[in-house]
């Protein structure tokens, strides 16, 4: 059950930067396929189930998206990238959810793979209850209603706010919203915001809405407890802790641009992101990436760098300089951003020698901790062997030990043998029989 | 279970754990089972009650059996009539 | 780099190396285990970890067996550790042609003591459900299994550790010189040095004819009693045994996770170690077409690794007479898992002038094998 689609240009991710390459792309005339393993375009920050529900930005977008002649495949999970071949295709291989693989030839590739969440391991952290900040909002936006539940925020960056925002509207009892950073850090990010007026008061117009919930800076959660699912949560702060009783705990420190399906091809990547030039076009020809996978940067960043790497995959050849300059503006913010938010030393000691670190194999920090790579930690502890292929983990490993994730290889995501059989027969095809990624 | 025509407001009918339950249409299956307090989603390999964490479809925690198919992310499947959900209580299938 | 004078230096701490250790150090020598990476993390972490007799030749049959019974009398600790599950294997006869060698092949296994049962395709597909209909049958070796080898790796070395023995990891030998290594502007000294370097054994002897056969390996998601027992074709001997330049043939195991691994592929392709999606299908195919089921399995991982092969599929067990004080123990392509136990066992006998228990002498590193013969 797979038919072969050609296209110019395959776009990897529908969130806001996806979407805007998408439509640059079309624009100006090529064939575009957009892949997506959600049900409905958007990405995290454009989550909706009806379009209603979205600020204009969005909902612009969309609606400019879903006016084209883009050929939009949602519920669909990349598994494999063919590079090569005579005709320099790249040939990407997509398993359905329910049943069947999708095929798309194309000469060249977006990459909007987005960002996930970074997990911070502390005793209690598995139970059910305790979720994602993004997470939290993700589930609101799928449809759980939170009303009337106490929910503690604690974690950092700047997803905080409008989920602590959201949740509110939504009508759960937020008793307490805390961000790790110290509260000089977020103040003065704050007043350097002045030059984004617009930012700022966004800012200020979510605290307001969850204006009878204490926010704490320079607060994180320590442990949370329960038999079989979340009641009590503890946290600390550099004097005191406390503990309160919750029905969830939304948990998460900042965001991790979603590399591996860049490496798997062979993109050069810094600090954790995709590098790519004023075009977005990454170390690997006809391959380009936008959105918090080059960089974690916000909605806006996002869709400038959608567009720019939506016009350049088609070949555009002079792309409008007022989105390089919105682009580089935004990545100033951005990187303040990330050093107001920077993670304290305290997190890394939050794990005890029982705490669970790689939740899909129940890998306890006792049995990785006197290791000294991830690779270790894998074949000796099974860390990083279970169905989230580390991208759990692995973030928890880099900040409690410094290691490094390993070779990214295929299926991308767990695939049905079937589909491998597929991407073996597209590979057979080509001179990428033998696939070569660099790290 | 044979599929229904839609119901009012929007609603589908699924059975969760054996349970049939009317749902609005358009929710993911995790956010049905939230709804409907389940707890424990799936079991860990050493036993313990796991949910939903990151929402996204990237923790793989929130997987369960639906229509037969085993370790599906129910944070990327959205609610259907007719469907059925198996999840760690169900008993139907314990796959950790 | 190590204050006391070693009296052995195993240069390999993958399974073999690692089991050696434990051996030498049980007779009371002061072992050395220097590995130029991490211990385990070569071909041994690549296996599949089963633990099977095998009859390609009678002397591969006795080494697998006297060494599947070492085994299962390991030490606790090292069981345990291993993950040891005697789920035994299920071999499967295609056709009529095949099942008609299963009668000697039992007859020959009862002659080493191993009990088996001729399957037919009734009694087969009740062993292993998942198997499609039309095979011929099978034969059912109760005794064999599977281990979670880097653990069993880790555990050998603590054990050897225990008994004296010390483990230098990330130190490559570059140079083997007699009774001596050299790393880097280093010699160390001992009477007793071990190649049991694996698939580059031949880099340190360059006369060994040990090369690298590359194999591809797939691992599911959990799916507990999918199958109970290995799977493997009868087929899978003959791939093992051509040293033709690809093969694949169905070898699939149950890990004690519930998780399954679809192998087998056999490749010549020096050290290419990227997954080649081409082969990658035909082992696919293969084992899907004796268990179709698999096809619908997610799968979470894809890897390779690299067997040390020999042209006559026997390992290199024994003194290498060209270097003064140099011992081969390497050479074992896919049964490094299962031979591990039994090759240590022999190396300590031949080392202490004991005789071993069974006749060394086939696998013997000088035996005349010319090398570049394959």
């Amino acid at each position: 059950m797979s038919a072969e689609t050609r296209a110019d240009i395959v776009v990897i991710g529908a969130g806001p930067a996806g979407i805007a390459a998408a439509v640059r792309a079309t624009e100006a005339n090529r064939r575009v396929v957009v892949l997506d393993e959600a049900p409905n375009v958007g990405g995290q920050i454009w989550r909706h189930r009806s379009v209603g529900t979205l600020g204009t930005d969005a909902r612009a977008w969309i609606d400019r998206l879903s006016r084209t002649n883009a050929d939009v495949r949602r519920g669909v999970a990349v598994v494999d990238v063919v590079m090569g071949g005579e005709s320099g295709d790249i040939t990407v291989v997509a398993e359905r959810h329910p049943g069947g693989v999708a095929v798309i030839r194309a000469s060249a590739l977006v990459i909007a793979t987005g960002a996930r969440e970074r997990f911070v391991p502390f005793p209690g952290w598995t139970l059910p209850g305790v979720t994602g900040i993004g997470g939290a909002q993700a589930l609101l936006k799928q449809g759980a209603t939170f009303r009337g539940k106490r929910v503690v925020i604690a974690g950092t960056g700047p997803l905080i706010l409008p989920v602590a925002a959201s949740l509110t509207d939504a009508g759960a009892r937020v008793m307490l919203v805390a961000d790790q950073a110290p509260f000089h850090a977020v103040r003065d990010f704050a007043i350097s915001l002045l030059a984004q007026p617009e930012t700022l008061l966004q800012a200020a117009m979510y605290r307001l809405a969850f204006l009878r919930t204490p926010y704490a800076m320079g607060t994180w959660v320590t442990a949370a407890s329960g038999s079989d699912r979340l009641t009590t949560v503890t946290v600390a702060n550099s004097r005191t802790t406390w503990s309160l009783p919750c029905d969830f705990l939304a948990t998460g420190y900042g965001l991790v641009p979603n590399v591996d399906l860049a490496r798997f091809v062979g993109c050069t990547t810094a600090e954790g992101a995709v590098v790519v030039d004023e075009r977005q076009g990454t170390s690997v020809p006809r391959v380009f990436a936008a959105g918090e996978v080059t960089g974690v940067g916000g909605v806006a960043l996002a869709v400038a760098e959608g567009e720019i790497a939506g016009a350049a995959a088609a070949g555009v050849a002079r792309i409008d300089p007022s989105l390089g300059r919105r682009r580089q503006a935004l990545r100033v913010v951005a990187r303040r951003m990330e050093r107001a938010f920077a993670l304290r030393p305290e997190l890394r000691s939050l794990a005890r020698d029982d705490t669970i670190i790689c939740r899909c194999e129940d890998v306890r920090r006792a049995a990785i901790a006197s290791l000294s790579d991830s690779r270790q930690a894998k074949l000796y502890a099974r860390a990083g062997m279970g169905a989230c292929q580390g991208r759990v983990c692995g973030p928890a490993l880099e900040l409690l030990f410094g290691w490094q994730p390993g070779t990214v290889r295929s299926p991308l995501e767990p695939a049905r043998l079937s589909t491998l059989s597929t991407a073996a027969l597209v590979g057979a095809a080509s001179s990428d029989a033998v696939h070569s990624a660099g790290s | 279970m044979p599929p229904r025509p839609p119901g009012p407001a929007g609603l589908v009918t699924i059975s969760a754990d054996g349970r049939s339950v009317r749902v609005p249409s358009g929710v993911t299956v995790a956010a049905a089972l939230l709804e409907l307090g389940v707890a424990a989603f799936r079991r860990s390999v050493s036993g313990e009650p796991r949910a939903p964490l990151c929402g996204m479809g990237t923790c793989y925690e929130c997987r369960v059996t639906i229509d037969g198919a085993a370790h599906r992310r129910a944070c990327l499947v959205t609610v259907a009539d007719g469907m059925h959900v198996a999840t760690a209580a169900g008993g139907e299938e314990r796959q950790p | 780099m190590t204050a006391r004078k070693a009296d052995a230096i195993v240069v390999g701490a993958g399974i073999v190396g690692a089991a050696c250790a434990a051996a030498l150090a049980r007779d009371g020598l002061r072992v050395l285990v220097i590995d130029a990476g991490g211990a385990a993390l070569g071909t041994t972490a690549a296996g599949m970890g089963h633990v099977v007799v095998m009859d390609d030749s009678p002397e591969q049959l006795a080494l697998t067996r006297y060494s599947r019974s070492l085994w299962r009398a390991q030490d606790d600790a090292v069981r345990v550790a291993s993950e040891l599950d005697w789920c035994g294997t299920v071999w499967v006869a295609e056709d009529e042609t095949q099942l008609d060698t299963l009668p000697a092949k039992q007859q020959l296994y009862r002659e080493h003591g191993i009990d088996t049962e001729v399957l037919d395709e009734t009694s087969l597909i009740e062993a292993e459900p998942q198997l499609r209909r039309g095979l011929a049958g099978g034969l059912l070796v109760p005794s064999d299994g599977v281990i979670y080898q880097p653990a069993a790796t880790i555990a050998l070395l603590a054990l050897a550790r225990t008994m004296g023995a010390e483990v230098l990891e990330r130190m490559p030998v570059e140079e083997i010189v007699p009774c001596g290594v050299r790393c880097g502007a280093d010699t160390l000294r001992a009477d007793v040095i071990v190649n049991a370097a694996g698939a580059a054994a031949a880099s340190l002897t360059p006369q060994l004819p040990v090369i690298p056969r590359k194999g591809h390996l797939v691992i599911t998601e959990r799916y507990p009693g999918f199958c109970r027992h290995q799977v493997a074709e009868l087929g899978y001997l003959a791939s093992a045994h051509v040293m033709t330049s690809e093969s694949v043939a169905c070898n699939v195991q149950p890990r004690s996770t519930g998780q399954v691994i679809v192998g087998s592929s056999r490749e010549l392709v020096g050290w290419d170690a990227s997954v080649n999606r081409r082969v990658l299908g035909k082992m696919i195919a293969r084992a899907c077409a004796f268990m179709p089921g698999l096809a619908d399995l997610t799968t979470v991982r894809t890897w390779t690794g690299f067997r040390p092969a020999t042209p006559d599929k026997l390992p290199l067990i024994g003194r290498w007479p060209e270097v003064p004080g140099l011992w081969i123990a390497a050479g074992h392509e896919g049964l490094g898992i299962t031979m591990a136990l039994g090759t240590a066992a022999l190396l300590a006998d031949l080392v202490a002038g004991r005789e071993p228990a069974i006749d060394a002498a086939p696998y013997a590193p000088d035996r005349g094998v010319a090398a570049g013969v394959h």
